[in-house]
């Protein structure tokens, strides 16, 4: 009889990567990757940065599932719903057809929030979390001149830069009182914003977005500190949230994200959750970099030999090119200070705790120099 | 000299400008870069580290 397969949900990045690094270590068990869409391989952070270099959605698509398949040696279903976890068969049904499982990997993602929003264009609301969604936004603003976006986030002022190059209007709102409010000291989030507004950009902080209306010239937003401004397109980008509700409903524990331990391992021996849609020890890491180190190390457990995820220090890098900026975020419970300073052309900000362990950056504009001296100063997140 | 963009995160290398920052000289060729190099945004091996010329 054949071997069980690993079956993988999920063809974003953690999926795909988990497959390829699993395929390295065993050449034989089957592996299947279930996708909910086409099943293509595309670089995700590169969809906030692809417009103004007039890229469509097809020129972003790396690798089509076909292909993908037949390089790592795997079952790749595009377009597979899967309606149900049974964690005591260990089996799963996708489009009515049930499958069976040695081990069973979650690598859902995340959606992107929702803010409510008021108004009879409030449903024209867009975001970009995908390939699809990149298509549909491209052709939607394709001949319009103005666009709002909301959050000011890393995604949101990637966003701003990327369409200000491309010639368009833009307008920013956030309720945060800064730009890149979690990853920055003010002094530093003053720097990027400024730059932001020498490409034109407006930006509209420290309030929100009360309604959303259709005019005869495209759309009003009226905020709530009183200001209405017109726009032709509004894309928001707040903020993801781990997908959970299926392993919710399977039995398998959630609190923000679908909860594991430093294997990755869920409440169920034989279930495994990475990427966007985990927590891991309590921790819910965006960005790419920590999606590779949990593949890795998720890959070798499944090929029998157990690793812990231990993750390096992930400095990340805002593709902003008005200001050229990398932020390593202290973690949201570290103690301790920023520091300052200004350089020529750039901004440096350390996070210090008060023995002098250094425990984040945000360096901008010529500091960025500095990004490997002091990341090789920072220690390992856990 | 090319430009070549990393698969999974966009980064771009210029063979021009190289990685001093991570000890590769500028002017030094993709094929020259040394197995162990890691991209710097996202941390592929340049083993799988499938880069695509712009």
């Amino acid at each position: 009889m054949d071997k069980q397969p690993v079956v993988i949900i999920g063809s974003g990045l953690a999926g795909y990567t988990v497959a390829r690094e699993f395929r390295k270590l065993d050449a034989d068990t089957p592996v299947w990757i279930l996708s909910r869409d086409h099943g293509g391989f595309y670089s995700k952070p590169m969809l906030s940065n692809a417009f103004a270099q007039k890229k469509t959605a097809d020129s972003l698509l790396m690798k089509d599932a076909e292909k993908m398949a037949a390089e790592i040696k795997a079952t790749v279903r595009s377009h597979a719903e899967v309606t149900a976890i049974d964690p005591q068969q260990k089996n799963i049904v996708v489009n009515g057809e049930t499958i069976e499982y040695a081990k069973l990997v979650l690598a859902l993602g995340a959606d992107q929030i929702r803010l409510p929003i008021q108004g009879n264009a409030a449903n024209q609301v867009m975001t970009v979390n995908d390939l699809d969604d990149y298509r549909r936004f491209r052709t939607t603003i394709e001949g319009k001149k103005s666009v709002a976006i909301l959050g000011a986030g890393l995604i949101g002022c990637e966003f701003a830069n990327d369409m200000a190059t491309a010639g368009y209007q833009v307008e920013v709102i956030d309720l945060a009182p800064q730009v890149l409010g979690r990853l920055l000291p003010a002094q530093s989030a003053s720097y990027i914003q400024h730059k932001l507004e020498g490409e034109g950009i407006v930006f509209n902080l420290g309030t929100t977005v009360q309604s959303i209306d259709i005019t005869a010239n495209g759309m009003q937003l009226t905020l709530a500190n009183g200001r209405t401004l017109a726009a032709e397109a509004v894309l928001s980008a707040v903020g993801l949230k781990p997908r959970i509700s299926m392993a919710a409903s399977a039995g398998i524990k959630v609190g923000r994200g679908i909860m594991v331990n430093n294997l990755l391992q869920t409440n169920f021996p034989d279930i495994y959750a990475l990427g966007d849609c985990a927590e891991v020890e309590g921790r819910v890491l965006p960005f790419v970099m920590p999606i590779m180190t949990a593949a890795r190390a998720l890959a070798s457990t499944l090929a029998g030999k157990t690793a812990e995820v231990h993750y390096p220090a992930m400095p990340v890098a805002v593709k902003t090119p008005a200001c050229q900026t990398v932020v390593a975020p202290p973690d949201a419970n570290a103690v301790g200070e920023w520091k300052v300073e200004d350089c020529k052309d750039g901004v440096k900000a350390v996070f210090n705790h008060h023995n002098g362990q250094l425990l984040g950056f945000a360096l901008m504009g010529s500091a960025v120099s500095e990004k490997a001296t002091l990341a090789a100063q920072l220690p390992v997140v856990s | 000299m090319k430009v070549w963009q990393c698969l999974v995160c966009g980064f771009i290398y210029d063979e021009n400008k190289g990685d001093p920052e991570h000890g590769i000289a500028p002017g030094t060729k993709w094929d020259d870069v040394p197995y162990e190099w890691s991209c710097p945004d996202c941390g592929v091996a340049k083993s799988d580290f499938e880069m695509v010329e712009v």
